[in-house]
């Protein structure tokens, strides 16, 4: 492999995404560094998250929707029949706009992936939930009420819990889908913080609309609008430099 | 001013609020009606001894008054009663007065007009029999072996001892009978059967003969040793007698074997009478019907219609679960599954009878007749499936309760949001992963409301059972203690089809009709029982999995 492969993660080529007659994505070509922070940024509805969802095939449930063009994810077509789409997804973890933590224990939470793969030795899982929440800077919060349910936390210890819980799995690569939109602004800074501290190990795709987050936490930034992809590039250039009319109108609040 | 009395909305609050306590009092007078028309058929009632006269025969009459009714002079003299001088009504006493054998009736109208006198002696006894129900009159002595032991007020006390101790010996010889030469005839029914079978497959080899008639003789040596024991015991209880007068003045001699209960009602307490109501609570509660149905308990009742509900639940459950998860979550959605739907939700509206038809025609006979050819053509010509029985009632009813289950385990599987599942299956779980460890449980308290709702109709349904398994009276009660202990094939009893033929159906309309009422009580609490029982597990579940309000 050559060194330029070892430092795209995901390449998408020419992708194309229709919603029965809508088109929502249109040719859409990048490429996605690995261990960094990617975001996307965009006003509502510019298909970020669309693109996002389709990096993890979750637009499969869509029944819809119909995808053409490629994602490659080390060198490999996700898209290709040959694929197992749960394999698929424990490479690529995500988490949502919303926690949704499972109604169970905080443990059970963390757990839940790896059960899912058979992994019910409880020596292997209590130390697997432990790094996993330590890893989203949750443990000391919760290390004295493991059994208890997740639903009786904070919206924000929710959303690391839901971190926590995508990271047990060991994934290659962690999609954020406005992880702090529905969070205080305490919350978020906690979320921004651990953004920081995942990307020396995982690659991190993230969609926001505040710009200022974007400008925080990622090294990358790319700028879509209407369902194509406007501006892709370093995320100092782009804020400082952007190259595209209509980027500099978004970043200087002129729309969206 | 009405019209602004209208547009602030208070007569809707009041007509809704009327609505609501219309339905609680019914539904609390209903209850109330049946408990105390029920409830009071326990409690022993005193004793009244009239001195009667009727044109110019005196008598005397002995009975439990029961109800009086009241007519007024221009109806009664209409009707053709001839009404005494000075009186203005009409009131007629219904008496239990017992003692069948002798005069034929258990219950007697008579006129208060023509009591002479009345009176609660203290002597007077009331015995409850196996047969000829309830006896009235006065204890005069008790007998051993045919010689006189006690007589007058000494034989009271000895006549409560034999007693006692006679029902001891009854109780034995009922579990001779019942437990163990019944176990014995099962087990060379099933010999039999077996020889049968062999026989049909030309099995019945010289060692298959011998090793038969060893059980056989085996089997019949304990019968005898059983015989033998009975025997004795029967000569115990057949021992002892007791002589009383009836109210006529003939004498009468009542073996104690057939007695189960000697009680001086006018000589008990507030407190005596609780502890016999009690008692008489137990024995309905916990035994056999006697007489028809007429008296004693309604034990196999009971059982019969918790065993059928369970066995409904259990079957019905997986069903409805699976036909709605397939519905709900792989079914694609479009014109078959809307017309499925309405399938179903009409299926709920079919009368109940139609289900026991249908039950009849193709459980019991179509699948009963054919598992019968298969597996038990030994039996033949007696159906063991193919007839009328505790399985086919129960798939009846789980047929019939099977709407309402879909239709909520549809609902529930509907309200498990969207992003709980997203959450799941971006952790690498498959579909049908996500399904058992995420969604079916929470699901679980909507499964179980559906339960509910279908136990609660299951319970009470009587109209399709009539077809597919209930009789007025089973030998044997559907569990017991011989191999394979849950007999599916047998016949039970029902509370709901006890209603009905003690209603209706019995010889003694009289002394039937506060049966009813117990009878309907008992129904409805054990539909209370079991509702609460499912209701406190799905409570359980709905507090586990309470996120769903908040997602």
């Amino acid at each position: 492999m050559t060194n330029e492969m070892n430092d795209t993660c995901i390449k998408i080529e020419n992708l194309n995404l229709h919603y029965g007659e809508k088109q929502a994505l249109f040719n859409i070509n990048m490429e996605i560094p690995r261990k960094k922070v990617t975001a996307y940024i965009g006003p509502s509805g510019c298909g970020k998250s669309t693109l996002l969802r389709s990096i993890n095939r979750m637009n499969d449930l869509v029944d819809s929707a119909r995808i053409d063009g490629k994602i490659l994810l080390d060198g490999e077509d996700i898209y290709d029949k040959a694929v197992n789409v749960a394999d698929l997804r424990r490479r690529v973890g995500m988490v949502f706009q919303k926690p949704n933590p499972f109604p169970k224990t905080i443990y059970e939470n963390v757990a839940y992936g790896l059960r899912i793969q058979g992994v019910n030795d409880r020596r292997t899982l209590d130390e697997a939930v432990e790094k996993s929440l330590r890893g989203a800077a949750l443990w000391d919060e919760v290390k004295d009420r493991l059994q208890d349910n997740a639903l009786g936390m904070s919206g924000g210890q929710q959303q690391r819990l839901v971190i926590a819980r995508a990271i047990a799995i060991e994934p290659d690569v962690m999609l954020l889908d406005e992880p702090a939109s529905a969070l205080d602004p305490i919350s978020t800074l906690k979320i921004e913080e651990l953004i920081h501290e995942l990307k020396e190990k995982y690659t991190i795709v993230i969609v926001t609309h505040n710009m200022q987050q974007a400008a925080r936490v990622s090294d990358y930034t790319a700028f879509m609008y209407m369902g194509d992809l406007i501006e892709f590039g370093e995320t100092n250039d782009l804020f400082t430099n952007p190259t595209k009319k209509q980027t500099e109108d978004y970043i200087t609040g002129r729309y969206g | 001013m009405i019209k602004d009395w209208f547009k602030s909305g208070a007569p809707w609050v009041w007509l809704n609020a009327a609505a609501v306590s219309t339905s609680i009092i019914l539904v609390v007078g209903l209850l109330l009606l049946v408990a105390v028309r029920g409830l009071g058929h326990f409690w022993p009632a005193d004793i009244v001894e009239y001195q009667y006269q009727e044109g110019d025969v005196e008598q005397t009459m002995v009975g439990e008054l029961v109800d009086t009714s009241v007519m007024s002079a221009k109806m009664a003299t209409e009707s053709g009663y001839k009404l005494k001088a000075g009186k203005d009504a009409l009131v007629q006493l219904l008496l239990k007065t017992g003692n069948r054998d002798v005069t034929g009736m258990d219950f007697r109208w008579i006129q208060q007009q023509n009591v002479l006198s009345q009176s609660k002696p203290e002597e007077m006894i009331v015995i409850e029999r196996r047969e000829w129900g309830n006896f009235y009159g006065r204890l005069q002595a008790v007998k051993e072996s045919g010689k006189v032991i006690a007589t007058g007020e000494q034989a009271w006390p000895v006549v409560l001892e034999r007693i006692e101790q006679a029902l001891e010996v009854f109780e034995q010889i009922e579990y001779l009978q019942k437990k163990e030469i019944g176990s014995i005839n099962y087990s060379l029914e099933r010999l039999r059967l077996k020889q049968k079978s062999l026989e049909l497959k030309g099995d019945w080899t010289q060692q298959a003969q011998q090793q038969m008639a060893a059980k056989k003789a085996e089997l019949d040596k304990e019968y005898q040793g059983y015989q033998k024991q009975l025997g004795t015991l029967y000569q115990t209880i057949r021992r002892d007698s007791l002589v009383a007068v009836e109210p006529g003045g003939s004498t009468l001699e009542i073996a104690l074997e057939s007695v189960v209960r000697v009680v001086r009602p006018n000589t008990m307490n507030v407190f005596s009478k609780f502890i016999h109501y009690g008692e008489k609570f137990v024995e309905f509660v916990s035994e056999d019907p006697r007489e028809a149905n007429t008296e004693g308990g309604i034990f196999p009742a009971i059982f019969g219609t918790v065993m059928m509900v369970m066995l409904m639940a259990v079957i019905v459950t997986p069903f409805g679960v699976i036909a709605a998860v397939y519905l709900r979550e792989y079914a694609k959605q479009g014109f078959t599954t809307r017309l499925i739907r309405i399938a179903v939700n009409n299926l709920a509206g079919v009368p109940s009878i139609v289900y026991g038809v249908f039950g009849l025609g193709f459980f019991v006979y179509i699948l009963g007749g054919n598992i019968d050819e298969l597996f038990f053509p030994e039996s033949s010509p007696a159906p063991v499936f193919g007839t009328p029985g505790l399985l086919w009632a129960s798939l009846t009813l789980a047929l019939l309760t099977l709407p309402v289950v879909i239709v909520s385990t549809e609902e529930g599987l509907s309200r498990v949001p969207k992003s709980i599942r997203e959450g799941s299956l971006a952790l690498g779980a498959t579909k049908i992963e996500t399904l058992w460890r995420t969604v079916l449980p929470m699901a679980s308290p909507a499964m179980m409301t559906g339960l509910i709702l279908a136990v609660a109709r299951a319970a009470g349904e009587v109209a399709p059972l009539m077809l597919v398994g209930v009789v007025k009276l089973a030998p044997t009660l559907p569990m017991d203690g011989n191999f394979p202990f849950l007999h599916l094939d047998r016949k039970f009893m029902h509370l709901g089809f006890h209603i009905y033929d003690v209603g209706f159906q019995s010889p003694n309309v009289e002394a039937a009709r506060p049966l009813v009422y117990a009878t309907s009580l008992l129904l409805v609490m054990v539909i209370i029982g079991l509702n609460m029982f499912a209701i406190s597990i799905r409570n359980n579940l709905r507090e586990k999995f309470r996120a769903l309000e908040g997602l």
